[in-house]
């Protein structure tokens, strides 16, 4: 029997405090498909195929709304484009990788992966990357998919009544507020959100809100930067 | 609000919006050794994303719930929003964040 390397276990046993952290997530997005109209196979679609939460949400809502596709698509990649800055930051450690495991490493990246490994990375040169990683990200890969699923069936029974549809906001303001770090990042959520407020309440059309509201608010977050604001 | 668009369709979103997640993750893991780090003012750009984001997809949610703008105690997401807010800074749970949210939402609707 092949044994587990124990740097794969490593990364299972630290990301098992965050597992519980996501199912809730996860249970909201299987929830939101159901309630805008699509099936538990697109749900399962977005989780296994983008599998990325905040994207997936945001674009079953904008589905729901029938925004233009262009819009939905775009949208995604806003969200997703943190994701940038991780695959920038942690490409020196998968340098060595294989070519597979480097597509797979790609795929699997996540905001837990990336800020665990790279913990661990820097405090312990010995580590094997890739068996810690695969620990981390494939078990958060894992426990998403059934919280999917799970949720696309309990989306099924939901009286309609109970408003579970503000699940979805919810789960973005639990992201939201980490995010406001500092007086220039709480500046671009501030100008970020009221400009979104303003787009929708304009009737704007199409549901450009929250690329507009990016494109503003992050400029808010540079211009309190440079004005040192950074405390 | 069910969407209009048929099945097919949902799949092609799925399928793009999935090649051009795995570009952005894969993009500075592929380059490697051509483009080594990204622009300081592009990174600095890139780090207020999440907030403004973020935000975009609260602030409407709760305060236009009805495409008009609510400031009032009437408004039951704004209030159980605020709520689920103190609860998130508070705590930074997502669990903890949704129970006080949708608990509160609930006690408006079918108690108050």
């Amino acid at each position: 029997m092949p044994t587990v390397p124990p740097d794969l276990l490593d990364g299972v046993r630290d990301v098992m405090p965050l597992h519980l952290g996501i199912v809730p997530f996860g249970l909201v997005a299987g929830v939101a498909a159901v309630e805008q109209g699509l099936s538990i196979f697109h749900a399962i679609g977005f989780s296994t195929i983008v599998f990325a939460g905040a994207s997936q949400l945001a674009m079953i809502e904008l589905l729901g709304a029938d925004a233009p596709l262009a819009i939905v698509v775009g949208t995604a990649v806003v969200v997703n484009l943190r994701m940038l800055m991780y695959s920038a930051s942690i490409a020196p450690y998968f340098r060595d990788f294989a070519a597979r495991s480097k597509t797979i490493a790609s795929y699997l990246l996540t905001d837990q992966a990336y800020a665990l490994s790279l913990a661990r990375y820097g405090e312990d040169g010995r580590t094997d990357r890739f068996a810690y990683y695969v620990g981390v990200a494939a078990s958060l890969w894992v426990v998403w998919q059934i919280s999917t699923i799970a949720g696309a069936f309990l989306g099924a029974g939901l009286p309609p009544e109970w408003g579970f549809e503000f699940a979805a906001p919810l789960v973005f303001l639990a992201l939201l507020v980490p995010a406001l770090k500092d007086r220039a990042s709480a500046a671009s959520g501030l100008v970020g959100g009221l400009v979104a407020v303003a787009v929708v309440a304009a009737g704007v059309p199409f549901h450009l809100d929250i690329i507009v509201a990016a494109i503003v608010g992050v400029g808010a977050g540079l211009a309190v930067e440079s004005l040192g604001g950074d405390a | 609000m069910p969407t209009s668009y048929d099945a097919t369709t949902v799949w092609g979103v799925i399928v793009v919006a999935g090649v051009l997640t795995f570009a952005i993750r894969g993009s500075f893991v592929y380059l490697f050794g051509r483009i080594d780090e990204v622009p300081p003012q592009v990174q600095s750009a890139l780090e207020y994303v999440p907030a403004a984001v973020f935000a975009a997809l609260v602030f409407p949610a709760i305060i236009v719930p009805e495409g008009a703008v609510s400031l009032s105690l009437g408004n039951e997401r704004l209030v159980a929003g605020t709520l689920a807010a103190i609860a998130a800074w508070y705590t930074e749970r997502v669990f903890v964040t949704i129970v006080v949210g949708m608990g509160a939402l609930w006690v408006l609707r079918f108690v108050v």
